[in-house]
């Protein structure tokens, strides 16, 4: 039975083709009345019983907010948004009481998941001839609709939970680490999610423990003139290792709607936390019409000595994306990676990449991003390494490689060095290329059509990112590539 | 196996075949000799279908259908090679990984299901060790990095693996060492057969030392001016190209 479901999932990934995951689920939904304002805000506070303090903390951020202005630094054109123009909070109907058991889901959910070949049964996935375990917390719009494997994580002591949840149940390590890495007045972005997120997951690997399987959340926007904020905060304690995944779908749409999440990240000592993201959310049609506005606050912190935060994204999908996977290498020895391949196409625009903060004595990060842009679409490198005065020995090396498809893209790389310790090294090496004439000839002498021939030559370019993606993801990663450059070339 | 008839050729308005014609019958090696600009390398390209050499006269047959106006993935289908006298760098994907997908890609064509992956190393473990390819290649980037020679060997690697009916080596002696040399033509070689034709490209007799062709054509002005036996090419190895060139 469980290797059914396994095939299935495998052949989906495997017949992806253009925008799969573009259709829409007929579910009666529950939401918020539309706009931003105080009630808004009381109102999903209430929904999720929420302690006073969260409360308060909502509603100072909302204050925040109001008057913050929307980060312009970018190299993005974004149509102004109207905040009052949307739902808050949409879940789909259910009994008052949270399903208990997976059984409880609703099956049109179920089905929804099934279709978009994530597994929300517990059963192990099967990826080439390994087999393992991939636990999900599947985020519906506003709520988390079903999290697997639950049980078996507690006996190792992990907690996989939404967010919500562990704000009842785990109040005091939400109230000490929520916000405390992205404070609400980071940016405009991550201050509205601040005030508004509604769901989103929670995970804490005790001390000493390496998590028996790769945790996941598959956020899933469905209803149309909604937002998605959703909130993620990991704790890594001492001397334990997690390997994170997130996924990321919606339907196809005329209007924009607006993704803005926050996910927080904290490694103590001698802790690793990996952190890989497939954003596949709809990128608008090929005019440009339509697509997701991903702006995205990510953040972690290497706390204590030995620490590491690794982030891997391949960003293929949303009409706009904002977002800088960073981390904060406070801790002696403490390591931050940062792998990305972004791919815009059509009239995508994407302005990502990371921040290295070097804190500590003998910190080390290294940066490898690649951007391929096609159509008549933008993308931009941006990256910030800063070593402060007391980073003694810090290292950091950056590459940065652009791929051009066609004559009408763009590709940038604005990448800022600001050292203050004289015993650090920093290197940056940057290229740009295009695909030649000469390597698509080559391959379709040997019998690779064209497209196939670029979706076989960017994933050799990005070959060095996908390898740091665990493997169940790199196989639909590198169909995404192929997928979602279609009609770039001929 | 291979017809071409009065072909005309242009690049960028320029005519560079001018109306040549040819024919490769099975199980026949043919060597194509000619001075430099005598537009060798065009005829191999088109005859491989690549974009910009536009047929403006004449016809090209492979296997009895007309290809003139074929994409080169679905001439590679049919069983057309060509061996490249300078092959492509492709950073990143490996030859291994390189290798499988074309010989998917073509069994796809043809209709036929994928190689399975144990078929497919054992086969690329039986062609790497008759050529000599150390496995460290398979794992690198095609190309990237490559000798002269390695990159030839990997043309000849490719070239035994997909098997094809008809192919054409352009150049492929150009920058080989003696002992490159030898190993790419045993390779040829051990492919020789009653099924498949090959069209040798060079502008030197040595490889047709190694390579023993049963026709030799030679290539001027964009026209095939002289067919001979094997003898021919050791004509020209004397007396060299100056009759042709002048011929116009």
């Amino acid at each position: 039975m469980s290797n059914r479901f396994a095939q299935e999932t495998l052949d989906t990934v495997k017949n992806l083709e253009k925008y799969d995951a573009g259709f829409v689920t007929d579910i009666e939904m529950e939401k918020a009345p539309k706009g931003l304002n105080e009630d808004i805000i009381r109102f999903i506070s209430a929904k999720k019983k929420e302690p006073e303090w969260l409360l308060e903390e909502r509603l100072k951020a909302y204050k925040h907010w109001q008057d913050m202005p929307e980060p312009n630094w970018a190299k993005l054109k974004i149509d102004p948004i109207d905040y009052n123009d949307a739902y808050y909070y949409a879940a789909p109907k259910r009994d008052e009481d949270k399903p208990e058991t997976l059984d409880d889901v609703d099956p049109k959910i179920l089905e929804t998941y099934e279709k978009l070949g994530i597994p929300l049964k517990e059963q192990e996935i099967l990826a080439g001839v390994k087999t393992r375990k991939v636990a999900v917390d599947a985020v519906f719009d506003s709520v988390s609709v079903a999290t697997t494997f639950r049980e078996e994580l507690k006996k190792a002591g992990v907690v996989f939970c939404s967010i919500s949840e562990a704000v009842q149940e785990y109040p005091d390590m939400v109230k000490k680490y929520l916000g405390s890495v992205v404070p609400m007045t980071d940016n405009k972005h991550a201050c509205l999610n601040a005030a508004v997120f509604t769901d989103g997951t929670f995970v804490y690997i005790p001390k000493g423990v390496r998590c028996p399987m790769e945790l996941s959340t598959y956020f899933r926007i469905n209803e149309a003139n909604t937002g998605q904020f959703e909130r993620t905060l990991i704790i890594a304690d001492e001397g334990s290792y997690v390997s994170y995944l997130e996924g990321c779908t919606a339907p196809m749409r005329d209007e924009n709607q607006l993704h803005a999440a926050v996910v927080e990240l904290i490694a103590l000592d001698d802790a690793e936390i990996k952190y890989s993201t497939v954003q596949n959310w709809y990128p608008g049609d090929e005019n440009g019409k339509g697509g997701i506005y991903n702006f995205v606050t990510k953040r972690g912190i290497c706390k204590g000595k030995n620490s590491k935060i690794s982030w891997t994204q391949v960003e293929t999908g949303s009409a706009i994306t904002w977002k800088y996977p960073s981390c904060i290498l406070a801790g002696e020895n403490s390591v931050g990676e940062f792998y990305s391949v972004a791919i815009t196409n059509n009239y995508q625009q994407a302005d990502t990449g990371t921040k290295m903060i070097h804190l500590g004595k003998n910190t080390k990060s290294r940066i490898i991003a690649k951007g391929i842009s096609a159509g008549k679409s933008d993308s931009t490198y941006r990256g910030l390494v800063r070593i402060s005065p007391k980073a003694v020995g810090a290292r950091n090396y950056t590459q940065c490689d652009s791929l051009l498809i066609g004559d009408q893209c763009g590709a940038h790389t604005v990448p800022y060095i600001e050292n203050k310790n004289m015993s650090a090294v920093v290197e940056h090496e940057a290229t740009t290329s295009k695909i030649s004439e000469d390597q698509l000839f080559y391959c379709q002498q040997r019998g690779i059509s064209e497209e196939d021939a670029v979706a076989l030559i960017v994933n050799g370019f990005c070959r060095e990112v996908m390898q740091h993606l665990p493997m169940e993801f790199a196989v639909e990663a590198q169909k995404l590539v192929g997928i979602s450059l279609e009609g770039s070339v001929g | 196996m291979l017809k071409i008839k009065n072909l005309h050729v242009e690049i960028d308005g320029k005519e560079i075949l001018k109306g040549l014609t040819l024919e490769v019958p099975k199980g026949e090696v043919h060597a194509i000799m000619g001075p430099n600009g005598s537009g060798k390398s065009t005829l191999s390209y088109v005859v491989a279908g690549r974009d910009g050499y536009e047929v403006t006269k004449g016809s090209i047959e492979f296997m009895g259908k007309d290809i003139t106006e074929m994409d080169p993935d679905e001439r590679a289908a049919l069983g057309l090679f060509l061996g490249f006298q300078y092959p492509v760098e492709i950073p990143g994907v490996t030859t291994t990984n390189f290798l499988k997908t074309a010989i998917n890609a073509q069994r796809k064509a043809r209709g036929e299901d994928d190689i399975s992956p144990v078929d497919f190393l054992k086969l690329q473990k039986a062609k790497t060790e008759q050529l000599g390819i150390v496995p460290d290649m398979l794992k690198r980037g095609v190309n990237v990095g490559f000798s002269g020679g390695e990159k030839k060997r990997n043309e000849v690697l490719q070239l035994s693996m997909l098997d094809p009916k008809f192919a054409i080596l352009d150049e492929t002696d150009s920058g080989l060492d003696i002992d490159a040399l030898k190993t790419v033509a045993e390779g040829v070689n051990a492919m020789r057969g009653s099924e498949k034709s090959f069209l040798v490209i060079t502008h030197y007799q040595r490889l047709l030392d190694y390579i023993k062709p049963d026709v030799v054509h030679v290539l001027a002005h964009g026209k095939i001016q002289k067919t001979g036996g094997p003898e021919l090419a050791h004509e020209l190895e004397e007396k060299g190209y100056e009759e042709y060139i002048n011929a116009a």
